[in-house]
């Protein structure tokens, strides 16, 4: 612990070159060109190189990634454009409008308008994000009581047009690839250990 | 007559499609190499693995504007690129690049210019190869390029003395000026190579080429850290590509001019023959041209005016004074 507290970081892992190390006379300097010139590190440099090559070329060791082709995965907790769900049984919209995430939304990016409809439901009769002034707190995602709506891993969000940033068919699950959505584990789920959590509400003993 | 004239014209222009084609797709090797020294894929997206890189450059530095800024000498910085390229395929003409083959029943001797003085030749119009960054350095009415250009002279003078120095032992050894005969003298084996009688001077040499042709450790004159682009700052277009041409043209001059001098020329080596020899060497000396690239740092100019007067000459002309006193008592 006490070498995480010690805040001078600069001095830990230096040497120290004292003065009395240079030569003072011309003999010395001509001893210390010399040694140098046999010692041969600069060899040493040229091995470092040919070892780095070697380990990239038959080692696997290559760093680059080329990128449109071949991408780094991202982190569960990225929160990156939003999607929303649909009911794998039904293929409806998962959203029940309780309006949440528009109350909640800070940067004031979301809309919906709702009504009730013949069941006595809520139905969602328009809903967007303007990605352009969303700042991807994530709040949305936390606060959503059905999972609805969710950040996924789509962080390639350039377009020509503003316009493009709110609409809501491209972020909704298109119903061909329902059978692929998976269940997001990512910003805004369900912790994995929250059975665990649930606990019976105070008001009933 | 017509005929060593026919000859001539075809070999200058085998010489110049040749060199520079290989100056650009050197450009590409560097890349390559250097990307790979630092665990890097290098160019990889303009044709398979990149290698059409070469056109798309080309391509790129053929149609770009020519800006001369205003303030320049004008002939004398439209000059300067013609002066570094043209020299280093001048400088070309008294290399025998291969040994003698037989063409169509014909003798074909590779090289365009035998000369008796060769190694004099070359070295002398390498080196008049500096005022091409020397003039444009000074004409581009600009401070980088006028310290590339600066640098340029310091430089030429410090490695000129060494480089001529160290060429005189193996010189006094041979007897002759002519790159043939250097050649010939090593056509014994692997053992009558020069650098195992002189490899002071082999040495000596390879260092002062690197300063020749303004490789990395002495990569002063368009160092860019210090000097933007140096004497190269104002040009664009196809006259910075001249500059390039010519310092990749010499890097090859030297290249040849090392494995002729020390590393036994194209004398066939073992099952080896002498052709396939001499281009394997030559590889393998701009590998490590390339391989230094990526491992050493730049020197400063008062370190190299240091290492090529206070250690590379005095160790020169040991070297000379060594060679001189063996060659008189083996006599």
């Amino acid at each position: 612990m006490k070498e995480f507290n010690n805040r001078n970081i600069g001095q830990i892992s230096y040497i120290k070159v004292s003065e009395t190390q240079f030569p003072t006379t011309p003999w010395g300097e001509f001893k210390q060109v010399f040694k140098r010139s046999i010692k041969g590190e600069l060899l040493g440099g040229l091995k470092i190189t040919f070892i780095m090559m070697k380990e990239a070329l038959f080692n696997k060791q290559m760093h680059t990634v080329q990128y449109p082709a071949e991408k780094l995965p991202i982190g569960p907790r990225y929160r990156a454009v939003h999607k929303l769900l649909a009911l794998l049984e039904s293929g409806q919209d998962r959203c029940i409008g309780c309006c949440l995430c528009e109350k909640i939304c800070i940067a004031d990016c979301i809309r919906m308008d709702t009504k009730v409809d013949e069941n006595s439901r809520k139905e969602v009769l328009d809903f967007s994000i303007n990605f352009g002034r969303c700042i991807f707190c994530g709040y949305c995602a936390e606060v959503c009581p059905e999972l609805a709506i969710v950040h996924g891993e789509r962080y390639e969000n350039a377009s020509e047009q503003r316009a493009h940033f709110v609409l809501k068919d491209d972020m909704l699950t298109p119903l061909d690839k329902l059978k692929a959505q998976v269940e997001y584990e990512g910003f805004g789920a369900v912790s994995p250990d929250a059975d665990e959590r649930v606990k019976k509400t105070p008001l009933l003993y | 007559m017509e005929a060593i004239i026919i000859e001539t014209i075809i070999k200058v222009m085998i010489v110049l499609g040749v060199f520079s084609a290989l100056a650009g797709f050197t450009t590409y090797i560097e890349r390559k190499v250097l990307a790979f020294m630092q665990r890097r894929l290098g160019p990889m997206n303009v044709g398979p693995y990149g290698l059409l890189q070469v056109l798309a450059d080309g391509i790129k530095l053929f149609t770009k504007e020519d800006v001369i800024p205003s303030n320049a000498v004008k002939p004398i910085f439209m000059i300067a690129p013609i002066i570094t390229a043209a020299t280093a395929f001048i400088a070309m003409s008294a290399i025998p690049f291969f040994p003698e083959f037989e063409l169509f029943g014909y003798t074909v001797r590779p090289i365009i210019a035998d000369i008796n003085v060769g190694v004099l030749f070359v070295m002398g119009v390498a080196s008049v190869g500096l005022y091409g960054p020397l003039l444009a350095g000074m004409s581009s009415s600009n401070k980088w390029g006028l310290l590339g250009g600066a640098r340029t002279a310091i430089q030429l003078l410090s490695y000129e003395v060494v480089s001529g120095l160290a060429l005189l032992a193996p010189l006094m050894l041979v007897g002759s000026l002519s790159l043939i005969d250097l050649n010939n003298y090593q056509n014994d084996g692997i053992f009558s190579w020069m650098v195992f009688t002189q490899p002071l001077a082999f040495l000596l040499f390879v260092i002062a080429g690197f300063a020749e042709t303004n490789r990395t450790p002495f990569d002063l004159l368009e160092h860019e850290a210090e000097l933007v682009a140096g004497y190269a700052t104002e040009y664009s277009g196809m006259r910075w590509g001249m500059f390039f041409i010519g310092e990749y043209a010499n890097l090859f001059t030297i290249c040849f001019l090392i494995s002729l001098i020390f590393l036994g020329g194209f004398n066939a080596w073992g099952f080896i023959p002498g052709g396939l020899a001499i281009i394997l060497k030559v590889m393998c000396l701009i590998f490590f041209f390339l391989w230094t690239r990526a491992s050493w740092p730049h020197i400063r100019p008062d370190q190299l005016m240091w290492l090529c007067w206070k250690v590379l000459m005095p160790l020169a002309v040991l070297n000379i004074l060594v060679t001189g006193f063996v060659v008189m008592i083996g006599l």
